[in-house]
């Protein structure tokens, strides 16, 4: 949506018409006032561009929202009208590469949790824009630490638990945050899927369950595509459709030239299969994210490893699988499937040439929302070093969920997301001072 | 006992557990007289910082400590160059749930007689990656699930066969350690005999305090008649070594409103507290401080979680601090990793608190709650010989813990492989039991789910 109102907007910049004109086309599209006089510069004694070496002594300037320039600060000089502030290091706006942020909430009680769906195990049709909640106090809290895009959504916890999607820490409503409706089907192997009732209750069941479930989806895409070809041939009106679905959206009719409607599960599932969305699968044991391996080449589906805390013992395996992993946050708790975890693993992935991006993931107590700059810290203590963490919050984040052509690094066309610390980021006594999304500041309380 | 052909050889180890523990101290052949702990940058918390420092170690004990300049190194002590690395103190942490815990059940809501050092399992992976972030002296105890959990155990983070090789004994032979309280959501439970409100798990908790004071006060007339003495109740027997001073109360408390009933409590019946947690001690700091009560609080990542922490900010150990009160910082491992102890310090920092404030918070005020400030906690002649070894400044984020000692002896070396392993985690790092958290399953059968599937 906003990459529509965008593109309008530089249409018309582009033509040349009149700033009335202008003002008149943003108050159409919606746009409010602080997109208009998102004009700020921002001064910084180290700027992390993540596009090239840091700048000492550089300026950022935004201009309506979106970078006009960056450079050393005798290089860029900064427009009229445009608000300077200062910082010791700038960095993009960070990005949370897997989050359940704004599906769960601070209160951890039924009524603020919607990242997971009990009611059966494989739900790809559920959307995270139906769940996200803008207001909710963790979406601003995290934003205070200079995060400003996550990936977003359904939580780990079931077989196919639903979507994902890229949001920015800001806006009214989720459309308004939105930089992707859906980014990824997310799908949990292991024993964090295994409960009573329908779900599976070992790996080998996981499995069978999930491949049955795809070659459904490959048969409703079969069935729907014939059944396109016959109803080209043959009269509108047909007779409703005799598709049996029960009461929990199970055993639909899915067979080849079933005159069935639309199924929403199964077309989640298509976008998987046609490899428009990924499967984001959490798997941590060793032998899980060889599962996870297997079922893609199986289906030659993209999938990214998510948690993925044994991911060292095969790296080979990963990168001939060109993987990437969203590492699981460093500081997550080290037990059960997760007992064997390291701080290095980050760097070890990178070593070995893996995309890799560090996510904040879920939490089921406390912290209920884990601050992702907090946990690229860990990583860049443990081999990665500053630049090297910075990355996998930034531009190897973007690269991965594939927004890198709006945000993930300081370069002049991408949306004005900066983060403003006082020293270095990752040090614990370093304060976050301001975090501007969109050219708009959003938070200038030291954190 | 099913013996056969173990138990001989079980008995073998356990001269041999003896044997050594009696020993242990002593000079060996391999062992040193003494060690001289040299170019050392010291922050012994007690007392100014020293950069180039000395440090002498004799029989488990501090026997000196001084700068290079004016301490001479004894001719029996073996030199050891630490090149300008920090020496300090190892940490303590006065609220922690390693070892795979058990401690009470779901029979009720007071349960004294249970006794955690009966369920501590010292092979758990935690006690490695305790000492690998320079944890020396813990204060394990059971879960907040109950208004009374039972007696709490300090242990010494020794090389340990069983859990009696981990004790601390005071000098009447008494194994130390707390009695562990909560109250708030924790305790309050849908259950006959457990509170459903905090007035009635005010109510209970006063009650049973006046039972113990009437069973202390017949076990006392009874030092006249021994016929009078009353039929002995263990739980109660604790009861009395808090009436009497000698066990402390850590009392786990997150809301304002529930820190003032713990000190309303306290107060009434006269009993040695610590406040744990805390979250909302920044509204209360005053109240705290002026009631001379010590507080353990932790900081956590982002608030929430549970009701009772939807209010907690990084500022508050800051704000208690200048408003006077005594804080000690916890891991409350597994809630947070004990690897990351110098963390929570340097998070109270960026909230505000004073850089001294915040390590003396991982040492001495740690061990002054649980009366070990005369044994542990700094750095000074005669005291333990407890201290780590770290690569850069305490409040860094790439500072590594590189040793630590205990009692003279080396537990922890980063260099070594095994060590180096618990230190960063890795394959085969991880083998500890799930601790059993009674009575707030609401959350923990969720995060048991999450992170084992239901499988213990």
């Amino acid at each position: 949506m906003r990459r529509t109102r965008r593109s309008d907007e530089a249409k018309t910049r582009r033509s040349g018409s009149t700033g009335f004109f202008i003002l008149i086309l943003m108050l159409v599209a919606g746009l409010n006032v602080d997109d208009i006089q998102a004009q700020i510069a921002v001064r910084g004694e180290v700027i992390y561009t993540m596009a090239g070496d840091p700048i000492e002594d550089g300026v950022v300037v935004i201009t309506d929202g979106r970078i006009a320039a960056v450079g050393p600060s005798d290089a860029v000089a900064i427009p009229d009208g445009h608000r300077v502030m200062e910082a010791a290091v700038i960095t993009p706006g960070l990005i949370d590469a897997r989050s359940t942020v704004g599906l769960t909430g601070i209160y951890n009680i039924p009524h603020d949790q919607d990242h997971i769906e009990r009611s059966s195990p494989m739900q790809p049709e559920l959307r995270a824009i139906d769940a996200y909640n803008v207001r909710e106090k963790l979406v601003e809290y995290t934003r205070s630490y200079g995060i400003t895009t996550v990936h977003t959504g359904h939580a780990p916890g079931e077989l196919i638990s639903g979507q994902t999607m890229v949001v920015k820490l800001r806006g009214n409503t989720v459309e308004e945050a939105l930089l992707q409706e859906a980014a990824a089907i997310a799908a949990t192997f292991g024993p964090g899927a295994h409960r009573s009732g329908s779900s599976p209750g070992t790996r080998g069941k996981t499995m069978a369950m999930i491949r049955q479930e795809l070659i459904r989806a490959q048969e409703y895409q079969r069935g729907r595509a014939e059944a396109d070809e016959d109803a080209d041939a043959e009269e509108e009106g047909r007779a409703e459709d005799d598709a049996a679905i029960d009461e929990h959206g199970e055993d639909v009719d899915a067979s080849p030239r079933s005159r069935g409607g639309r199924n929403l599960r199964m077309e989640a599932l298509g976008r998987v299969l046609d490899g428009e969305l990924p499967l984001l699968i959490t798997a941590h044991r060793a032998q899980d994210i060889a599962s996870a391996l297997r079922l893609a080449r199986e289906f030659d589906i993209r999938i990214w490893l998510d948690g993925a805390a044994e991911a060292y013992l095969l790296t080979e395996e990963i990168k001939a699988a060109q993987v990437p992993v969203l590492l699981h946050a460093p500081m997550v708790r080290a037990v059960g499937e997760r007992q064997n975890l390291s701080f290095e693993t980050a760097a070890r992935l990178r070593d070995a040439g893996i995309p890799v991006a560090i996510q904040s993931g879920y939490e089921g107590y406390v912290p209920k929302v884990r601050i992702v700059l907090f946990e690229a810290a860990i990583a860049a203590a443990h081999g990665l070093g500053i630049s090297g963490a910075l990355e996998t919050i930034t531009i190897e984040a973007a690269r991965i969920l594939g927004i890198d052509d709006r945000v993930g690094s300081i370069e002049v066309g991408k949306d004005g997301d900066l983060a403003l610390y006082s020293g270095d980021p990752f040090e614990y006594t370093t304060h976050c001072v301001g975090v501007i999304i969109d050219g708009e500041v959003v938070s200038d309380e030291p954190r | 006992m099913r013996c056969k052909t173990l138990c001989p050889a079980a008995a073998v180890v356990a001269l041999a557990a003896v044997g050594w523990g009696l020993v242990a101290g002593a000079a060996t052949a391999d062992e040193p007289a003494a060690r001289a702990f040299v170019n050392a940058h010291i922050i012994p918390i007690e007392g100014e910082e020293i950069e180039r420092g000395v440090m002498i170690v004799r029989d488990g004990r501090i026997e000196a400590i001084g700068h290079v300049d004016e301490l001479a190194v004894p001719r029996d002590a073996q030199r050891v160059d630490l090149a300008g690395r920090i020496l300090m103190p190892g940490l303590i942490c006065t609220h922690s749930h390693i070892g795979g815990i058990g401690g009470a059940d779901q029979s009720g809501p007071i349960q004294p007689d249970v006794r955690v050092y009966d369920s501590i399992n010292v092979r758990d992976s935690g006690f490695r990656r305790a000492v690998a972030g320079g944890l020396t002296t813990l204060n394990i105890m059971s879960g907040s699930g109950h208004l009374l959990s039972g007696q709490t155990v300090y242990v010494k983070l020794r090389r340990a066969e069983t859990i009696d090789d981990l004790l601390i004994h005071d000098e009447d032979g008494w194994i130390m350690g707390g009695m562990k309280m909560a109250n708030g959501t924790n305790p309050i439970r849908d259950r006959a005999s457990f509170p459903g409100s905090r007035a009635r798990a005010a109510a209970l908790m006063r009650q049973f305090f006046i039972k113990a004071q009437e069973y202390r006060d017949r076990v006392a007339r009874a030092e006249e008649d021994e016929s009078k003495r009353p039929a002995r109740d263990i739980g109660m027997d604790a009861m009395i070594e808090v009436l009497d001073g000698r066990r402390i109360v850590h009392f786990h408390t997150h809301r304002h409103d529930d820190i003032m009933t713990v000190l309303r409590l306290a107060e009434e019946f006269d009993f040695r507290v610590v406040l744990h947690h805390v979250s909302d001690g920044w509204a209360v700091a005053d109240e705290i401080a002026a009631a001379g009560v010590p507080s353990s609080i932790i900081l956590i990542d982002a608030p929430g979680g549970k009701l009772e922490a939807k209010h907690l900010i990084l500022e508050t150990a800051g704000i208690m601090e200048k408003a006077g009160a005594q804080i000690a910082f916890h891991t409350d491992d597994y809630i947070t990793d004990s690897r990351l102890f110098f963390r929570m310090a340097a998070l109270g920092v960026r909230g505000g608190m004073s850089r001294e404030g915040a390590l003396r918070a991982l040492t001495i005020n740690g061990a002054k709650m649980m009366d070990l400030e005369d044994r542990i906690g700094s750095l000074e002649p005669g005291k333990d010989a407890d201290f780590i070894v770290l690569d850069g400044d305490p409040l860094s984020v790439y500072t590594k813990v590189l040793e630590t000692w205990i009692e003279g002896e080396r537990v922890f070396d980063r260099s070594d492989e095994k060590d180096h392993l618990h230190a960063v985690g890795g394959y085969g790092a991880g083998y500890d039991q799930m601790p059993y958290f009674c009575c707030f399953q609401q959350y923990m059968s969720a995060l048991i789910q999450q992170q084992t599937g239901g499988q213990q």
